[in-house]
């Protein structure tokens, strides 16, 4: 493939592209996500390809394996199109069956499709999903329309056009102008304005400037930013084009973890097949404008997700946070200008600039604008990944979305941000999906919503949570390494009954320091399940402390049957 | 691992220092564990100070610095697994192992290591040994499947 020399080129290779492509002919998407992998999708692949090989339908039948569509709970996931059939818990021996019946006689296998848990009523496509249809899929509705791995699946469904606006007709200003007026913020929980931050790294002066996509996302049970970054992960570079361009900067990172094995592969073919087209490297689309992108792989550390041991890392120390005295848009990585946001915030920029400000500013609050994608987890019956647009409430998105709680269970309450973040109980579902009404009731907007049931110990969740803190702390500066210290200690002691009356006091005192003392926001942040514990489980807290009881029976020195 | 095959790895970075982590990862990858040998070769090579090199290698999650038993188990303890009854998992597998985690019987048999997240949030607890995935495990789930390791 020749390299595009002009945005021109590459609009006449999308419509060359799309004009081969026949929208009649059967094509079978199976989910290659890494939800789907851990259910054996490649089983279902590679039987697909058998049935097409044996039934002599190569040139008639085209196999896609996609990224993520959502429904992970239901997976593996297959959509036959053009007629848009969605088949959930596919096993490779229903290979056979759709081949014949489905994608040759144009026949509806019942007993693949969803069924309502409550009526039984079948339904034929995904938008007739009460799990889809509650959900506003901007950015990852393109999921299962792509094979990540191949650029023109990109281009096909309008990839690069954003790029191709913003090089023919906008100025680095005109672009930053347009994302300040989306009212997009930084989603990775703080929700700094991101045309700001563009703006003040513009303005740095410089010779070089850095863009950094942080994909990192260690929080346990959250698999948002991996997994759109491995299932469309040309978006995200068009993003990080779009946001270099506008800063001036030559030079960027994706920094991931290293316990997506698959995102790192799609992301690598990813670049390559941008620098092939001229998407990135030297001139691209001949504007003059240079950009190289790498891979940064993570050693593996929770804290590495923090701005200053983020940078750290990548220029190859060990990820110890330093106190903030700059803003990394005046001196960031390799004490350069840097732009380090989110792989959600990137994958807004393409979506802005296509369809506008105004628009895309129309949806979500008045303080949060678009939409937010969460990796929705725990005891809840639909878990996968769910998009929706900001200001919808927790309830909402666990109900209608989610459809309750598993085993038709209680429900006890939902955390929300992660091991920094809280936990939401039943009187406050009707919390709103804002970064400010979140921070006002002291969460964060965190990648994960993972949803408790009444028999989930809030006690043993506040011990999980501060192991894994203390594991993870880096241990640089007291608070955060001794405070986190002794805070598991005296939960611990709690969940093993030897609790005091006066733990809860000592615990709000300890938290208080952190707050204030540590030298980064995981020290900082930590108490926030702590302390949503103490405000709204506190029954179940002196239940422990004081009856010596875990009314969840979960923690095992207090759930020992005495026989009378 | 022979010195060509990490010089070959350090090239791919240019001898660069910065690099530092990379150059690990890509090692440990071939492998598996990072011997005091391995470290100082990689000190020399890239002229790093072997304490440095040392602090890089125990300080992040990834790189193991004990050899690496034949099996390596991996119990995902993130939250949702968590919540869905992980630590009964990895209890199991801790009785039947011998060996918590971040540890390697002494047979060199297995390896066994709680991680935070393998993106099967839907289909846990998830346990991974040697590279495959079980879903939906429970402690007698675990117990099938390690008896299937020799």
């Amino acid at each position: 493939m020749p390299k595009l020399n002009s945005p021109a080129e590459l609009e006449e290779l999308s419509k060359d592209i799309l004009s081969k492509r026949d929208s009649a002919k059967p094509c079978i998407a199976i989910c290659a996500g890494t939800g789907c992998h851990s259910l054996g999708n490649q089983d279902i692949i590679n039987a697909f390809k058998e049935e097409i090989k044996k039934q002599s339908l190569k040139v008639k039948v085209d196999i896609r394996e996609t990224g993520c569509p959502g429904f992970c709970e239901k997976g593996p996931v297959v959509v036959i199109y053009p007629e848009e059939i969605c088949y959930l818990e596919v096993t490779p021996e229903d290979a056979p069956e759709i081949v014949s019946q489905t994608v040759v006689n144009k026949k509806v296998i019942d007993r693949l499709l969803y069924a309502d848990p409550d009526s039984g009523e079948k339904a034929v496509h995904e938008y007739e999903i009460p799990f889809y249809q509650n959900q506003m899929r901007l950015l990852i509705s393109n999921n299962i329309k792509i094979d990540p791995r191949s650029i023109d699946d990109y281009l096909a469904v309008g990839g690069y056009s954003s790029l191709a606006k913003v090089l023919l007709d906008m100025s680095p200003e005109q672009v930053i102008t347009e994302i300040k007026e989306s009212g997009l913020r930084g989603r990775s929980g703080g929700g700094f304005p991101a045309g700001r931050k563009w703006e003040a790294c513009l303005i740095a002066q410089a010779d070089t400037k850095y863009v950094i996509c942080n994909c990192h996302e260690g929080d346990p049970g959250a698999f948002v930013d991996r997994r759109m970054m491995e299932a469309n992960p040309h978006s995200i570079l068009e993003g990080m084009i779009i946001g270099a361009y506008a800063i001036k900067a030559n030079q960027g990172y994706i920094f991931v973890g290293d316990e997506f094995p698959l995102t790192v592969e799609n992301t690598g073919i990813a670049i390559r097949q941008a620098e092939e087209y001229g998407l990135l490297g030297k001139n691209i689309l001949g504007s003059g404008f240079d950009l190289t992108i790498r891979i940064n792989i993570d050693g593996g550390g929770y804290v590495c997700g923090e701005s200053t041991a983020l940078m750290a890392s990548l220029e190859g120390r060990v990820g110890e946070p330093v106190t903030k005295y700059d803003h990394a848009t005046e001196r960031g990585l390799w004490a350069k200008p840097t732009v380090l946001n989110n792989l959600q915030t990137w994958a807004n920029v393409p979506l802005i600039i296509n369809q506008g400000a105004a628009k895309y500013s129309s949806i979500g609050t008045e303080s949060s604008k678009g939409t937010r994608v969460f990796s929705l987890s725990g005891n809840v019956k639909n878990s996968g990944l769910v998009e929706v647009p900001m200001g919808i409430t927790l309830r909402e998105i666990i109900f209608d979305i989610g459809g309750g709680i598993r085993d038709d269970k209680k429900f006890k309450g939902v955390q929300v941000g992660g091991p920094l973040g809280g936990f939401v109980p039943e009187n406050q579902l009707d919390l709103r999906v804002d970064f400010d009404e979140l921070s006002k009731a002291g969460l964060s907007m965190g990648p994960s919503l993972i949803v408790l049931d009444e028999n989930t110990c809030i006690v043993d969740m506040v011990k999980y949570f501060f192991t894994f803190l203390y594991n993870e702390s880096c241990g640089k500066c007291t608070p955060c390494r001794e405070g986190l210290r002794q805070t598991l200690r005296i939960v611990t002691n709690i969940s093993e009954g030897k609790g005091k009356e006066d733990d809860i006091e000592l615990l709000e005192a300890i938290s208080e320091v952190q707050k204030e003392a540590s030298l980064c926001a995981l020290g900082q942040g930590a108490s926030g399940p702590l302390l949503s514990m103490i405000k709204n489980f506190r029954d179940e807290l002196d239940a422990h402390i004081k009856e010596k009881r875990c009314p969840a029976l979960v923690c095992k020195e207090l759930s020992t049957i005495t026989s009378k | 691992m022979d010195d060509t095959k990490i010089e070959q790895i350090i090239n791919r970075y240019q001898d660069e220092a910065s690099s530092l982590i990379q150059i690990l990862l890509d090692i440990q990858k071939e492998t598996r564990w990072l011997s005091n040998e391995i470290l100082e070769k990689v000190s020399q090579k890239l002229e790093v100070p072997f304490s440095k090199v040392l602090h890089t290698a125990t300080f992040f999650k990834s790189f193991s610095v004990i050899p690496e038993g034949r099996h390596e188990i991996q119990v995902c303890n993130g939250t949702s697994c968590h919540v869905r009854g992980s630590s009964r998992v990895l209890g199991t597998v801790q009785d039947l192992t011998g060996i918590k985690p971040g540890e390697t019987d002494p047979d060199l048999k297995f390896s066994l290591e709680a991680v935070t997240c393998l993106g099967g949030c839907s289909s846990g607890p998830v346990m991974v040994v040697d590279g495959k995935h079980h879903v939906r495990m429970d402690p007698t789930g675990a117990e099938d499947v390690l008896k299937n390791c020799d």
